[in-house]
């Protein structure tokens, strides 16, 4: 278990370094937040053969809907926890081709699309714990943009300049582990005895 | 003397703060004994982040991005003077508090998609309404996030299941959604009534303090069986592993039709956000769950 300061744009070579249980705190100005609509419009473009607002190359792409609030005319992000990565697995690794993002952010982990795309195009998918919006926020330094605005907040992309965001804890890497997948081999393996202790025959 | 719409609606606004800052004395308590508790090394980690985070939330920020759907549950006095001024109140309450504090706009139109960007429309927020004698009125906010909502449940069982298909229910839901719902959960469990009063049953056990023992011994016993079955089951903190998956499970239940054993599953997140007040009738307020209103 190692620790790793990164700097974006993350190279494929640094982010192929990263193992499970890894913790890594990123700073830079490639860090944007992305939900379903957000990856959706992301994808339609690149069908379409368009450039997004961003480079997303050598990019954290974070699972947040953040809260944010406009002081003096600036735009500040207030609590930003992650939200559940799942809902992304539909698309994340048509993304993660496409653009060639090398760390996705979120909270609950990815299925084996995701896993399988992690693995081919040399990225990991980090854990931060959820429902820590306030701490996650200290770590996003600047919005230096809101696009897609009319998604709404929640679903827009922010354009954000982070420092020491973290700790993020990989928890899929380029290598085919998963600890998700771990943990729920593990559960299932329990499956008998806490059915023992309800009462109920397996 | 004061206006007592105003009264009101500065004490709602004043319960968002509150909720969605700083948890009430009993969660921060047991998540802080969970903390000391676990000794697998990303359990406590998970952990200790919640918390940072708390300690940060509590100058004023809230500790959640998703500041949830707003709903309140009020107590209203038969002799309540000002009852007809609440539901507004509370409305316009909710409005300013999204501005103020701020919360993340939440309340997002189903047919046209369109987030009305100040947390109310169509029955949001929502109230649930109770008519007691007295002639005070007790208000409880509660805003729910929506990753422990996605994965509540209501389950119409069989009757020949019995109790151990109750427990079943609660147990293998948990162990579908793993760490989905940031975990450690509160779990909430209504039996009987139908499928709406058993899931609001379900809800409305969430507001009970985690240090409390339910009055019927057999309730207070399944209670305490779930919550050591569902922490046997390695889940952990955000489902990464480890000690704890729950703080605490609250059962209620409401007589059954005889043909039906509905089972009502609501699921907390850690950020179990709750804040009660009383305002009396010449419009004194206490603040119940953060004592002075702080």
């Amino acid at each position: 278990m190692a620790e790793y300061h990164l700097t974006t744009p993350i190279s494929e070579a640094d982010a192929r370094k990263l193992k499970v249980g890894d913790i890594v705190y990123v700073s830079g100005d490639r860090v944007y937040t992305a939900r379903d609509a957000a990856h959706e419009r992301a994808l339609e473009l690149l069908k379409k053969g368009e450039k997004p607002p961003v480079d997303f190359s050598g990019s954290v792409v974070y699972h947040v809907g953040p809260v944010a609030w406009k002081k003096a005319g600036k735009w500040q992000i207030v609590s930003a926890g992650p939200t559940t990565s799942t809902r992304m697995e539909l698309f994340e690794d048509e993304f993660l081709r496409g653009y060639k993002a090398r760390i996705i952010v979120g909270k609950g982990g990815m299925g084996p699309k995701t896993l399988a795309a992690l693995k081919e195009v040399g990225a990991v998918y980090c854990s931060y714990t959820g429902g820590c919006g306030a701490l996650a926020a200290k770590g996003l330094k600047e919005v230096r943009a809101y696009e897609w605005q009319d998604l709404g907040m929640p679903e827009a992309l922010w354009v954000i300049t982070a420092q020491d965001f973290g700790p993020l804890l990989v928890t899929m890497d380029s290598h085919g582990n998963s600890l998700h997948e771990v943990v729920s081999k593990k559960v299932e393996a329990k499956k008998t005895e806490v059915y023992a202790k309800i009462g109920v025959k397996p | 003397m004061k206006d007592p719409s105003q009264v009101i609606h500065d004490c709602a606004v004043r319960l968002l703060k509150m909720a969605v800052t700083k948890l009430p004395k009993d969660v921060e308590a047991a998540l802080r004994a969970a903390e000391k508790s676990e000794d697998d090394p990303t359990a406590k980690t998970q952990l200790s982040a919640i918390l940072s985070n708390l300690e940060l939330a509590a100058t004023g920020v809230p500790m959640c991005q998703d500041t949830g759907v707003i709903i309140y549950y009020v107590k209203v006095g038969d002799k309540f003077p000002y009852s007809g001024m609440i539901q507004d109140a509370l409305v316009k309450a909710t409005r300013r508090a999204t501005e103020e504090i701020p919360l993340r706009p939440n309340a997002v139109h189903p047919f046209t998609g369109v987030n009305s960007g100040d947390n109310t429309g169509e029955k949001i927020p929502w109230v649930n309404w109770e008519i007691v004698p007295g002639d005070s009125v007790e208000i409880t906010v509660f805003p729910k996030g929506g990753g422990s909502e996605n994965v509540s449940i209501v389950g119409m069982l069989k009757p020949g299941v019995g109790l151990s298909g109750v427990k079943k229910l609660i147990v293998d839901n948990a162990m579908k959604y793993m760490g989905e719902a940031c975990s450690p959960n509160i779990i909430g469990v209504g039996i009987g009534g139908g499928a709406d009063i058993a899931i609001k049953i379900a809800k409305q056990q969430l507001l009970r303090p985690l240090d409390d023992t339910h009055p019927e011994p057999a309730v207070a016993k399944m209670e305490k069986e779930l919550m050591e079955a569902l922490n046997m089951t390695g889940i952990g903190p955000m489902g990464l592993g480890g000690k704890t998956t729950v703080l605490g499970v609250k059962i209620g239940y409401a007589m059954r039709h005889p043909a039906s054993l509905p089972v009502g599953v609501a699921v907390q997140c850690w950020a179990a956000r709750r804040s009660t007040a009383v305002i009396s009738k010449d419009l004194k307020i206490e603040y119940l769950t953060h004592p002075g209103g702080k």
